[in-house]
């Protein structure tokens, strides 16, 4: 069994109105200077090898549903095999 | 290092990307024309964003002046404000207004179907604030492709969640609209918005910028990347088949920021500290700075550097054209300045000074300490281009009128009616639409009266008197494709009777007018017989067009949309308590058919969902008996006569009879006179399906005789579970309910 990381984040030229409100909330809570972007992690268990084959796959699925291409950029890694 | 003013005098011969940003040869040589040299990069930014279809109505304008030879006027007192406002401004008696606008989102919300509809909502929403109005409510007409086609699984889901998205972060009801399925929109989605908002008479307020010295004042959300030449590119071109590398950045919505921009914008108006007040939509900075400048009566300053940014990378010429949501700009006197930002504090609203306004007559922008805009503002915002593009009756028109719908074969007994109205009854087009408006809050702020599935959605406005609004908005694109003059007029009367039905007097109107592309002078002939017929049935009924919004290039790939003139009806009612809603109330209630039935099958739901043919001459307009019947019908809904009324429309007899005994869960008994297919099917206009109890039949029916509308009882409302046609057949409530429900769920799945 392999762990593939797939991390979607916001492109950074749109808006991120949810990091944008926990920047916010830091600030409420006095730990100012710290800017938020908020993505998502998925953490995906492959059966078998990590195989370019697999890892395509999982691309795929990235583009056709885990990130929002048209305002999200995803990034996949093998985290262990 | 930015292109200065300076620089643009030096450098003359700099090659610029004009055809880039969309600008034609001719108009770049303009803008070098009015300048007496080449723009600077920022100017070009800013001529190309404003001088874009979408800004500047460069296709449309010389047939939207059309509308300036209608009364500005309604059934209640003149217009406060009119079309070339943000919106305009209807009198509703009390002391109070209403202002209300539709506008398209079209485009974007195929590219990111979420965000871009969210952000049509956004944008239509802060059109009305800028009135110095309290936004009440949304409506929204959404078109897309076949039901069943792959990507309206993707598109429809995505805009629904969208609207609904905003709209209830905002907390304002959405309360009704109109959901169509037609092939012409496959590739291209229509999102129109409507928004209303209410204000008192002496609170209105209009945008422009005066009084030399007045700070230029930036508020609300920081200026970023996001839909950088949106208004420009995304408006104005088609979307090709290797789209997503092509695809532009879109805009994310926050909707909590625009509620606290709504609040303090309400305070801001509440204090009296706004001179001028604009909201920032498509081409953003260079539009709010170039119409209230040029709305003003001197120049204005701007200092770019001072521009609240969210990504520091930006040039001067993306901070001009950046679209970020929830901006607002407004001009304030120095002494009301204190008071002003103490109120953006307390909403937590970013404010910043940027500029202020000048006893020159120039926009004038600064970056880095360096001039990089130098223009008259008007020549900006008002002067762009005006074309008089062809126009040219369609090669196609003549043969697409021959080929009627008489050859089609007609239902030849009860069972083969039956049948058709079961089967119209669950289409895309007529069946239950709750799937989509079920994801609205249609009650929030607790003044929605009526709502979908009503004809009209409605709203209380006074608590003390009951008065308030209804709005209808409406546009049957076939009959629009058979004849765009009469299919406006016909989209005008459907919207008036919506409204006259629930018992609101209708008043006044806002259009959006989708086509296709105007570079098609067949398209462009559609479109101008479309404003003709609209203004001569404005005319008609005296309604007038207080502004909208016009949204050209809708097609995929040759294939442009069925022409659709959208209409907004606004009606106001003296007590919504007087309202009567489209379900029967009781059992043995008499049914009245209100109008005469001509055999109007062409265009017709029957032709569409039996054969999938459209062709042949749309129905006649007859705004006599139109206005009669909506005289009537306020006349029976305030006496409190009518227990029931609904419009006859798409679907004709068939569909009102079926959804009044949905609605209702009543079932019905009714008698047809002279061939029960041109009874059930046919869709004439300047008719309604109303009921009464037996006690009040003649006190109606005298009503109805007053006002010169030919009615006939054809049945009653019965307990039981069956619609009956005498003579024809009987259809099971439950089967006729469970089939017109069942439609978008199995299409696209119960889970939201």
């Amino acid at each position: 069994m392999a762990l593939v990381v797939v991390d979607v984040m916001p492109k950074p030229e749109i808006l991120d109105p949810q990091g944008k409100a926990v920047t916010q909330a830091l600030e409420r809570l006095e730990l100012p200077g710290l800017t938020v972007r908020q993505g998502k992690r998925f953490e995906i268990t492959v059966e078998g090898e990590v195989t370019p084959e697999r890892l395509e796959q999982i691309k795929q699925a990235a583009d056709m549903l885990l990130a929002n291409t048209t305002i999200e950029t995803y990034n996949v890694r093998v985290e262990g095999q | 290092m930015a292109d200065t003013v300076e620089n643009a005098k030096n450098t003359p011969d700099t090659e610029q990307p004009w055809a880039e940003l969309g600008l034609k040869e001719d108009e770049y040589q303009a803008i070098k024309g009015i300048l007496g040299r080449r723009p600077t990069g920022a100017e070009l930014a800013m001529y190309s964003v404003m001088w874009s279809e979408h800004c500047s109505y460069k296709s449309s304008k010389v047939h939207l002046a059309r509308f300036g030879q209608l009364e500005k006027t309604t059934p209640r007192g003149p217009l406060l404000a009119g079309i070339g406002e943000q919106a305009g401004v209807v009198d509703v008696g009390n002391g109070w207004a209403v202002t209300f606008k539709v506008e398209s989102h079209n485009h974007p919300s195929y590219v990111e179907p979420y965000q871009g509809a969210a952000t049509g909502v956004g944008g239509i929403v802060r059109d009305i604030l800028a009135m110095g109005a309290r936004p009440i409510a949304s409506m929204d007409s959404l078109r897309f492709g076949r039901l069943d086609a792959p990507d309206t699984a993707r598109v429809l889901p995505g805009i629904v969640a969208g609207v609904g998205g905003y709209g209830n972060c905002l907390g304002l009801p959405n309360i009704g609209g109109e959901v169509v399925f037609d092939d012409s929109y496959y590739g291209n989605p229509l999102v129109n918005a409507l928004s209303v908002g209410v204000l008192r008479h002496e609170d209105l307020h209009l945008a422009f910028a005066k009084g030399v010295g007045n700070k230029v004042i930036l508020y609300g959300a920081r200026t970023g990347g996001d839909g950088i030449g949106g208004a420009s590119v995304l408006a104005s071109e088609t979307f090709d088949a290797d789209g997503p590398a092509k695809r532009p950045s879109v805009q994310v919505g926050d909707p909590f920021m625009e509620k606290l921009l709504i609040e303090c914008t309400l305070e801001l108006f509440e204090a009296d500290v706004i001179d001028g007040i604009q909201d920032l939509g498509a081409a953003g900075i260079s539009c709010a700075t170039s119409e209230l400048a040029s709305a003003g009566d001197g120049g204005m300053h701007v200092d770019l550097d001072l521009v609240p940014l969210r990504d520091s990378t930006l040039s001067p010429e993306e901070i001009l054209m950046s679209e970020s949501q929830e901006r607002m700009a407004c001009v304030v006197k120095p002494e009301n300045l204190d008071r002003f930002f103490e109120i953006c504090a307390k909403w937590d609203v970013l404010a910043t000074v940027i500029g202020e306004v000048t006893d020159g007559d120039h926009l004038v922008i600064d970056w880095h300490g360096e001039t990089i805009v130098d223009v008259d503002p008007a020549t900006v915002a008002h002067q762009g281009p005006v074309y008089n593009r062809p126009l040219a009756y369609p090669h196609w028109q003549d043969e697409l009128n021959a080929s009627t719908s008489a050859d089609l074969v007609r239902p030849q007994n009860g069972d083969e009616l039956a049948a058709a109205l079961m089967r119209i009854a669950a289409s895309p087009n007529q069946c239950d639409k709750s799937w989509v408006t079920d994801q609205y809050d249609r009650y929030v702020r607790g003044n929605s009266v009526l709502a979908q599935p009503q004809d009209s959605g409605m709203l209380r406005i006074d608590e003390e008197t009951g008065l308030g609004i209804a709005l209808a908005m409406d546009c049957n694109s076939r009959f629009a494709y058979l004849d765009p003059y009469v299919g406006a007029q016909l989209a005008l009367c459907e919207a008036y009777r919506n409204v006259a039905v629930t018992g609101a007097q209708p008043v006044a109107v806002t259009d959006c007018l989708n086509f296709g592309s105007p570079e098609d002078p067949e398209v462009m002939w559609q479109f101008s017989q479309a404003v003709d017929g609209l203004i001569e049935g404005c005319k008609a009924l005296g309604t007038p067009v207080t502004g909208g919004n016009v949204s050209f290039y809708n097609r995929t790939g040759d294939v442009n949309i069925l022409p659709t003139p959208l209409i907004g009806m606004l009606g106001v009612i003296d007590n919504v308590a007087d309202r009567v809603k489209s379900g029967y109330a009781a059992a043995d209630d008499v049914i009245l058919e209100l109008g005469n039935t001509n055999e109007d099958i062409d265009g017709s739901a029957w032709a569409s969902v039996m054969y999938d043919q459209l062709g042949g001459r749309p129905p006649a307009p007859n705004f006599a008996a139109e206005e009669a019947l909506g005289k009537a019908l306020v006349a029976l809904a305030k006496a409190h006569l009518a227990s029931s009324a609904h419009d006859l429309s798409d679907g004709g007899l068939a569909i009102a009879l079926a959804e009044s005994s949905i609605l209702s869960g009543l079932g019905a008994k009714v008698k047809l006179e002279g061939d029960p297919f041109v009874a059930l099917f046919s869709e004439t206009p300047a008719r309604a399906l109303l009921t009464c109890s037996p006690a009040a039949l003649e006190e109606v029916s005298s009503v109805l005789a007053s006002h010169g509308v030919p009615f006939a009882a054809i049945g009653q409302v019965a307990d039981t579970n069956e619609l009956e046609v005498e003579g024809q057949f009987t259809i099971g409530l439950e089967s006729l309910t469970s089939s017109w429900k069942q439609t978008i769920p199995a299409t696209l799945g119960v889970g939201v």
